[in-house]
């Protein structure tokens, strides 16, 4: 008999358990970005801590009840119509602004709003304090940040057009892709400290 | 002239042999970078709120996350505020310890980086989620984010 060497694998359907096992995995990847409303807690205050005194006028007073009702500033109000409210009584600027560093910024050149004197002195004085009850429910809490973070934007955006041309989300964007350039760096803090973002929680109410 | 004529052939196979090797390649790649969840769920999986202004996480390695929900265990009752801390329903006195074990996990430079990612139904209470803030201060974990669905604006 004539002795043959072994005959060799098919190695022709590795490509198919391979490809099986490629679309497997295609499949199950899920390249899911978390995302979400990023919020810094201030640190815990020592005991002896006297809070502030901070004029009524200068700060904007949201509630939500157990029921998931909107009380601004002592009104009943819509979750829709909050972000107007907001921008009204951030973009006041009645005022004189904060003392930043023994360096007073004075009243607000930029800002648009009615200059009246029974609202906010200055974009960096304006405090918005949001007040939820135990029992509210947390979609409808999440829903009144984005629209105080809305309010920001705006104000922000409308700022950013007018002093470098192009809105605070583009140029927010163009910073997170070129981080080293100093330039785009100054002109992101530069509106950030014009319209800074002061959004405090108060204890809920139980 | 015929020496031309002999050359007349039929067209070969291509060759496949190493169609395997690159398909292998690609299966590697994807095995490597699918990352399995880590925790099971013991609630419900959250349904997020939607909102528009929203953030990113950068970093995975440096968020750890929260969970509230309903409890998938009947013995927790039907309330949406139940937490989840790992593998185990907890309670938020268990929120610090839980944060303190997720730093010993990255290197002490970038404990100031940690971000804590709340995943919390909508029917969550807001009192539950300010139980958790309260204790995030105590660890002093200040890099919060409240996890949602990306709405249209």
């Amino acid at each position: 008999m004539a002795r043959r060497g072994n005959p060799e694998i098919n190695a022709g359907s590795m490509a198919d358990i391979a490809f099986l096992l490629l679309i497997f995995f295609l499949v199950t990847t899920t390249m899911n970005v978390d995302s979400g409303i990023s919020k810094k807690l201030s640190e815990k205050p020592p005991k002896d801590y006297v809070p502030p005194i901070i004029k009524k006028k200068n700060i904007f007073e949201v509630n939500i009840n157990r029921n998931n009702e909107l009380l601004v500033e002592g009104e009943r109000m819509e979750v829709k119509d909050l972000k107007d409210a907001a921008v009204k009584f951030i973009d006041n600027g009645g005022g004189e602004g904060k003392v930043d560093g023994g360096v007073a910024t004075g009243p607000c050149t930029y800002c648009k709003g009615e200059k009246s004197e029974s609202s906010s002195d200055h974009p960096n004085k304006a405090i918005i304090s949001v007040q939820s009850d135990r029992g509210t429910e947390y979609g409808v809490y999440i829903q009144v940040q984005n629209e105080l973070l809305k309010a920001y934007r705006e104000l922000r955006n409308r700022l950013c057009k007018e002093r470098y041309g192009i809105t605070f989300t583009e140029l927010e964007k163009n910073y997170k892709d070129n981080k080293s350039d100093e330039a785009l760096k100054k002109k992101v803090e530069d509106i950030k400290k014009a319209y800074p973002q002061i959004i405090s929680d108060a204890e809920p109410t139980s | 002239m015929s020496k031309f004529k002999k050359q007349k052939k039929e067209m070969p196979a291509m060759n496949t042999a190493s169609l395997p090797d690159i398909v292998f390649m690609l299966l590697f790649f994807f095995m490597v970078t699918t990352t399995m969840r880590e925790t099971t769920l013991q609630i419900d999986a959250p349904r997020l709120p939607t909102a528009t202004e929203i953030k990113k996480l950068e970093h995975k390695s440096l968020v750890t996350t929260i969970y509230v929900g309903k409890a998938k265990d009947k013995k927790y009752g039907g309330s949406y505020n139940r937490i989840q801390l790992n593998d185990k329903i907890a309670t938020s006195d268990d929120v610090p310890a839980f944060i303190i074990n997720a730093r010993t996990k990255v290197s002490e430079a970038e404990v100031p980086f940690m971000t804590t990612s709340l995943k919390a139904d909508k029917e969550a209470n807001v009192g539950t989620i300010m139980d958790i803030r309260m204790k995030l201060r105590d660890v002093n974990a200040l890099k919060l984010s409240y996890s949602v669905n990306k709405g249209a604006n």
